[in-house]
């Protein structure tokens, strides 16, 4: 499909979905909506990270079903660690320049880039290429290494997580769109889209030492969850996650999941790793405890479910 | 051009270049700047950079204490000082005193017998650039990250992030209040008395000055056009112009030329001897300030010890410990190496940007006090990071590629199971491997699905991310314990480069 051709299928899908959700209200209540021909869940498979997304997105209804017109965005890739892209340690630079591209174009005011990452800030946002990417596609780059930049919220539905320190370009945004690449993980057996968030917050610290699974589950019962969570599975690092430690922990399956129900994507991804290297469902626990809060649902059989191979 | 002015400018240069790689978080300065340290004195002597040194020393025989004027930072800072109570007060007459011979050359050899006796503190103290770099680390550098604070603040609230925030925080109390009494104890004797650290204390000025006293050129007061009028004396810093006699003091001229530039007959040059002058008398010192010196001394040595009993506070909540050896920087090769090589300058410190290179207090013992360990409360060192290694002027931490620190290892890890989260609280955690960056900690099947950090020292290098992470308090889960000798860590074990075909979701 021709560039051209695709921004004139996006814009029209786009303006469409204007008049059946005249209520921007509705995004946050996508659950409940599922009558229309969008939909839950979509998976693609084959293509660069680039190509992949437009695919998905396009399923949705292209970005400006999300992001309307002046709104400010924050789109959070996983920048976590000193790594080069073809390490898989953080999301695919191409991609996020993509999105950051594709909110301007659905006429964002604002887009801005940022983690808190695990590795020293400066080092992970060059090396992982995301900084010059982001920016070269007009967004903002911001830092998260110092807690002035965060802002305590309360999390009433959480159990054990019942407050946290937020990042502002989260809290003060109109949407946020979540970015996680699919990893491996030696604590939480696997990183996807929930695990995304220790990325959001301050005090990580806490997650640690007070049941991470219910933690992560906890913090995405966040009042302003992330419209839309993309997986970035072109590269999954498959092993020694979240770091990993050399090319061999890295395959590229070249697939992408994207749902605006973040327990879904989690759920589907997990099962996708799965088959790359083992892991049950039922071991990554953060996704069972956010199913238990009501976040989203594990059971893909009843999502429409949109899977696409190019 | 004066020969002043060209000294003032070259002066102003190297100072600013210099303060600013101390201060420069954001690494807005080439690499290559970095030779303004490997130019220093101690430095030179200390990694052995024999061309640096020889020159140095040639250059002082030749043109005198052109270094003290020029190339040492904390000459220079003394020069600034008192030009500005020259501006801001009554400007100073100085007058001509008798040089401290026993002093400086007591000071010389007390520096010279205990480094030899192993221990680098004394030298560390009054070295004056590792005595700057203290300043320039300690002190200077919070002021000027406060102000980047600030700027950070007035922009991000227009939503512009070229400037960011950064973590201040004092890196040793010690060292702050060495870098401050430095500060003020220098400063204060520029303020009234011009150049008295470097003709009384500094053991580079004692050195130098005896080699200036022989130099081929240098400053020269013709007798035929000196009419005694004095006008030079009160301008020497260096009080070592005595008019009456037209004698100069050749181990304490700086070669600042202040004395040309005041003197109406021109009867001051600067040159070649025709004829040698003899200004040897010797003089008793005077001993207010010798036991001055004496009791800093023995405060700094002492303070120490009493404020580490202060600090030894401990909550019995959890299982203690205590590490046997510090953390030495990558490329130090062993405590015994980097303690008789490091003069404490902390421009690693500086540098570090992860934060995890502070001054010691005793880890190191007596002798390698203010002397940079890593320390991971604020951070942890960076697998890729070879910084620290490349800003050493004295060689003290050795240069390292990314690829020979992969393989260095500084210390190893150990686990300390009854203080575990997965073992106390039976939850996941696993932030110990997820920092790892060589998987020497890694998670194995623990009870319920668990797992627990399981170690492989073997393959640890020793940079701390798994101590850094540990969200238990007091004691840590897990710690790297120092290796006093840096060992080679083995290469772990890579797994089969596979590539997998998928043709289903799995779902």
């Amino acid at each position: 499909m021709k560039r051209r051709d695709f921004l004139k299928a996006a814009a029209i899908t786009g303006i469409a979905s204007t008049i059946k959700l005249s209520d921007g209200m509705d995004l946050m209540a996508q659950k409940v909506t599922k009558t229309s021909a969008r939909p839950d869940l979509v998976a693609v498979m084959g293509g660069d990270s680039v190509t992949m997304f437009r695919k998905a997105i396009a399923e949705f209804g292209g970005m400006s079903h999300f992001v309307k017109k002046g709104y400010k965005v924050t789109v959070k890739p996983n920048i976590g660690w000193d790594k080069s892209p073809e390490m898989a340690g953080n999301t695919n630079p191409a991609l996020v320049a993509e999105i950051v591209k594709q909110c301007i174009k659905a006429g964002a005011s604002e887009v801005i880039v940022f983690d808190h990452t695990c590795d020293d800030w400066r080092k992970c946002y060059a090396n992982s290429g995301i900084e010059a990417a982001a920016k070269a596609a007009g967004a903002k780059v911001m830092p998260g290494n110092e807690e002035s930049y965060y802002r305590e919220i309360s999390l009433p539905k959480a159990v054990k997580l019942k407050k946290a320190k937020v990042h502002t370009a989260i809290l003060d945004c109109d949407v946020w769109i979540n970015v996680p690449i699919l990893k491996n993980h030696g604590g939480a057996k696997m990183t996807i889209a929930m695990k995304n968030h220790m990325g959001i917050v301050w005090d990580r610290g806490y997650f640690h030492a007070n049941d991470l699974p219910q933690c992560i589950a906890d913090i995405c019962t966040i009042n302003k969850p992330a419209v839309l969570n993309i997986v970035d599975a072109y590269r999954v690092m498959k092993s020694n996650g979240p770091q990993g430690r050399s090319l061999t922990d890295v395959v590229t399956p070249k697939a992408m999941f994207m749902s605006t129900d973040i327990v879904a994507v989690d759920t589907a991804a997990t099962n996708f790793f799965n088959q790359i290297e083992k892991m049950p469902l039922e071991s990554v626990k953060f996704i069972a405890r956010a199913a238990d809060l009501k976040i989203g649902t594990m059971d893909l059989s009843k999502l429409k479910v949109k899977k696409i191979k190019i | 051009m004066t020969l002043k002015r060209i000294r003032v400018v070259l002066a102003v240069v190297f100072f600013a270049l210099t303060t600013f790689l101390f201060l420069d978080f954001a690494q807005l300065l080439p690499k290559e700047f970095q030779i303004l340290t490997e130019i220093q004195f101690i430095p030179a002597l200390l990694s052995g950079s024999l061309l640096v040194f020889l020159s140095l020393l040639l250059l002082t025989f030749f043109l005198g204490r052109v270094y003290c004027s020029v190339i040492c930072p904390m000459g220079i800072f003394q020069d600034i000082i008192t030009w500005l109570s020259n501006r801001f007060t009554r400007k100073k007459k100085y007058r001509f005193s008798k040089e401290k011979k026993i002093l400086r050359y007591s000071v010389l050899a007390v520096v010279l017998i205990s480094f030899a006796a192993g221990g680098t503190f004394l030298l560390s103290l009054l070295d004056p650039y590792g005595a700057f770099g203290r300043m320039a680390t300690n002190v200077f550098r919070p002021i000027y990250l406060e102000g980047n604070n600030l700027l950070a603040l007035l922009f991000n609230s227009f939503g512009n992030y070229t400037f960011y925030h950064v973590d201040i925080f004092t890196l040793s109390l010690l060292s702050l209040i060495i870098g401050l009494i430095t500060f003020l104890t220098i400063g204060f004797l520029a303020w009234r008395y011009g150049r008295t650290y470097c003709n009384t204390i500094c053991p580079v000025g004692t050195i130098l000055g005896f080699i200036s006293s022989y130099s081929l050129m240098k400053i020269r007061i013709n007798d035929g056009s000196c009419n005694n009028c004095g006008k030079c004396e009160t301008k020497c810093k260096a009080s070592c112009i005595d008019s009456k006699t037209s004698k100069i003091d050749y181990s304490r001229c700086v070669d600042c030329f202040d004395c040309m530039k005041v003197c109406k007959q021109k009867a001051i040059t600067f040159g070649f001897a025709h004829k040698e002058q003899k200004t040897k008398t010797p003089s008793m010192p005077d001993n207010s300030k010798r036991m001055f010196l004496t009791a800093i001394g023995a405060t700094t040595l002492i303070a120490p010890a009493r404020l580490y009993a202060k600090g030894l506070a401990k909550i019995k909540s959890n299982t203690s410990y205590v590490k046997k050896h510090p953390l030495s920087p990558p490329g130090s090769e062993s405590a015994e190496h980097f303690l008789h090589h490091c003069t404490a300058c902390h421009l690693c410190v500086a540098k570090c940007p992860t934060h995890v290179l502070k001054p010691a207090f005793d880890e190191y013992g007596l002798g390698g006090i203010m002397q940079p360990r890593m320390d991971f409360v604020h951070g942890y060192c960076n697998y890729n990071c070879v910084t620290c290694s490349t800003v050493c002027p004295n060689d003290a931490i050795k240069t390292l590629t990314v690829d020979e620190k992969h393989t260095l290892q500084m210390g190893h890890v150990v686990f300390v199971k009854t203080n575990c989260v997965v073992f106390t609280d039976e939850t996941n955690c696993g932030a110990c491997s997820e920092h790892c960056p060589t998987q020497a900690v890694k998670m194995v099947p623990y009870k319920n699905g668990l797992t627990i950090p399981s170690v492989n020292p073997d393959i640890c290098v020793g940079c701390g991310g798994c101590e850094h992470i540990c969200p238990v308090r007091p004691f840590r889960a897990i710690y790297v314990e120092g290796n006093p000798v840096h060992l080679q860590a083995k290469r772990f074990k890579q797994g089969e480069q596979k590539e997998v075909k998928l043709d289903d979701f799995g779902f």
